[in-house]
């Protein structure tokens, strides 16, 4: 067999050396280790007064957008829900009534959208089923609680604020790559 | 002085008393070693430190730790209290009374000896022992070792069962 | 002894006591720290500044947590056990020599409790009691790990002891004297008995460390094997005292490593700077207390650095290794002291 790295070392079973055998020098040596640590660069990281840079494309809690004149793109298809591997989606949808356009784009909305945080995994693959670039992941973290009931996310944590300067930005997940599938994608969807 | 050694033999006593009388054989050897304890401070009222100590040391340190070593691997925290004969019980006592006579009459000894060698308060002290094992005691001294050494090796042909 | 001697005793005791309890209790946070250096972590910084709270926090959480007895444990024991290991470790301070001597309104006091003849082997016979206290709180708990730790605990402080004592031997043959005052006095002027007695100091490092069970000697209570040896069963403040004992005895047994072969509060060059008695005290204290520091550390540093022994391996070091190595030493100096000393 061929070996992936040259670090590996054959066992042997051959009777010590003198040396070996009063085990100071070892000892000497892993002494010497451990005190070369003691005064070396610490890798902890003191999180809340440091953060951790994340990598551009993180997964972090979703944000369900809405679009450039403030309405949810949401429109309850359920394909989210579908694409879930966690089973954490979980959505119930309404009919928009006369004078709700300025709320909802679609004709259908998602009157109750909740993500359950402690069964999602993170995938993201709620974001590549959406139809309208409604829901995406975002850098942020999912704040710990002391109960379970918070972690269920409703409409009032996960849709955006009306607030154009409040809004979330994910431009940082779309890469080039993810553009260019995006436009096929809408391509197919919109025509 | 005079309260502590009351206070001192009390414990001794009512601890012996237990170690016969108490049932399961753990609390057996704490009493004896409290006992062996009381004893030590026995020796720091006669000025014997060294004896004290060492007392504390060979005696409640070692050799009981050793007693309490097996009584917990064999496990006996219930009582196995096996029924004896009459005959059992009555050599017991008869042993037992010879053997307590034995101890009055060296009891008794000891107050003629003590007459002959008063008290002296360096007596326990390192270099006193020292001096009198060494010099008077050598060749006892010495022969107890060498029964210890034959004690060790025959222990350990015991112990072995191939040498 | 007078009132003002005893007065003056009394409240040393008292202060030893507190500072032996209070380092100890620094010790875990140290323990903590340098565990935490060592493997690239910062250990612990929440509790005031850079953590050192963190020990007042943890006993704290020691006394607030529930006080479980097992029912089938035996009760009188499973109390006096930690007792035994706490009151054992404290009493050992006593007849350490913590510094030189003060004048306080001229009159002369010895900053030591009780200047024993046999002070050395009182130390011992302390460590020699203390195995009692893991020893009955292992059997107490009926606890098939607790009991397995006991035992190992047993044979192996009997174990080491034995080497310990032939080590302590070879030193006395060198300074003649078994009162610890005595040996501190003889080492003045860089005189340290680890120069005399390199071997006879080895053998009685590892032997402290299998005294004080830590790694790597820490076989009666090692947490992979026997969950947690004879403080299973243990919760609160009574596993408090266990783990407290611990680190009095760590403390202790660096203690008397500076005065036997560290020179004690002796310090170099003292005498030329020409202090005035009390300063020199004073100043020879605070370098007992960081000799005793850096001995900490070392114990520390080797308990994050080595794995633990394997049984086997730990009887034949102790028999077939340190004792025959102890008694060779004894026969060296004996020989040295027989040659030398005969003119």
């Amino acid at each position: 067999m061929q070996n992936l790295t040259n670090r590996s070392k054959m066992v042997s079973d051959k009777k010590m050396t003198f040396l070996e055998w009063i085990y100071i020098p070892a000892i000497i040596k892993g002494m010497s280790i451990t005190i070369r640590h003691f005064f070396g660069k610490k890798t902890t990281i003191n999180y809340p007064e440091e953060k951790r840079e994340f990598s551009k494309v993180y997964r972090g809690q979703h944000v369900l957008k809405r679009d450039d004149e403030g309405r949810e793109r949401c429109t309850a298809c359920g394909l989210c829900a579908v694409a879930c591997p966690a089973e954490a989606i979980t959505m119930r949808a309404a009919e928009r009534k006369p004078g709700e356009e300025h709320l909802y784009r679609e004709e259908k909305y998602a009157a109750v959208y909740e993500i359950n945080m402690l069964r999602c995994i993170y995938c993201g693959d709620c974001e590549d089923a959406c139809p309208k670039e409604a829901i995406f992941l975002t850098d942020r973290i999912v704040a710990s609680q002391y109960e379970r009931k918070p972690f269920v996310y409703g409409k009032d944590i996960l849709v955006e604020p009306l607030d154009l300067n409040l809004r979330i930005d994910i431009s940082a997940r779309q890469t080039e790559a993810v553009h260019q599938f995006k436009s096929v994608k809408r391509y197919a969807h919109n025509k | 002085m005079v309260f502590l050694f009351y206070l001192l033999s009390a414990i001794m006593i009512i601890c012996a008393l237990l170690v016969v009388f108490s049932k399961s054989p753990i609390n057996n050897v704490i009493y004896l070693i409290v006992c062996f304890l009381a004893m030590a401070g026995h020796y720091i009222l006669l000025n014997a430190q060294f004896l004290a100590v060492v007392h504390v040391i060979v005696y409640t340190g070692a050799i009981m730790v050793l007693f309490l070593f097996v009584i917990m691997l064999l496990n006996l925290n219930k009582a196995i209290i096996l029924r004896k004969s009459t005959v059992t019980r009555v050599s017991a006592v008869i042993t037992g009374g010879i053997f307590f006579l034995v101890l009055l009459a060296a009891t008794r000894q000891t107050f003629e000896i003590h007459a002959k060698y008063p008290f002296a308060s360096d007596f326990g002290l390192v270099s006193g022992i020292g001096k009198v094992l060494f010099n008077e005691f050598l060749l006892p001294f010495e022969m107890s070792s060498i029964l210890f050494i034959s004690a060790m090796v025959g222990a350990l042909m015991f112990g072995k069962k191939d040498v | 002894m007078d009132w003002t001697e005893l007065i003056f005793k009394t409240i040393f005791l008292i202060i030893i006591f507190t500072v032996t309890l209070i380092v100890a209790m620094y010790s875990t946070y140290g323990e903590r720290k340098v565990a935490a250096f060592m493997q690239d972590r910062r250990g612990p910084n929440r509790a005031g500044p850079f953590g050192l709270l963190q020990p007042l926090a943890d006993g704290l959480k020691m006394f607030m947590k529930e006080e479980i007895i097992p029912l089938t444990a035996n009760k009188k024991l499973f109390i006096i056990g930690p007792s035994i290991a706490m009151t054992t470790a404290l009493l050992t301070g006593v007849v350490i020599p913590w510094g030189g001597s003060v004048t306080i309104g001229g009159r002369i006091f010895s900053l030591q409790v009780a200047d024993l003849n046999i002070g050395i082997l009182y130390v011992f016979a302390m460590v020699s009691i203390g195995v009692y206290g893991i020893m009955i709180g292992g059997w107490a708990s009926n606890n098939k790990y607790a009991l397995l730790g006991a035992i190992r605990a047993a044979s192996q402080m009997i174990s080491y002891e034995l080497a310990m004592g032939m080590s302590i031997i070879a030193l006395v043959l060198t300074t003649g004297s078994l009162s610890l005052h005595e040996i501190v006095s003889q080492q003045h002027g860089m005189h340290w008995n680890i120069f005399y007695q390199p071997l006879g100091f080895f053998i009685f490092l590892i032997c402290a460390f299998a005294e004080t069970n830590r790694a790597p000697f820490d076989l009666p209570e090692c947490e992979t094997e026997l969950i947690g040896g004879y403080h299973t069963e243990y919760s609160s403040m009574k596993l408090g005292f266990y783990l407290f004992a611990e680190y009095i005895n760590m403390f202790i047994s660096s203690a008397v490593i500076a005065t036997l072969y560290f020179g004690g509060y002796n310090m170099p060059f003292i005498d030329q700077l020409g202090l005035s008695m009390n300063t020199a005290t004073f100043i020879g204290t605070f370098f007992f207390f960081l000799k005793i520091f850096s001995m900490i550390f070392l114990f520390m540093w080797i308990r994050w650095t080595l794995p633990r022994f394997r049984y086997d391996q730990l009887m034949n070091m102790g028999w077939k290794g340190l004792i025959p190595l102890a008694m060779f030493n004894i026969l060296a100096t004996g020989i040295y002291y027989f040659f030398t000393e005969l003119k």
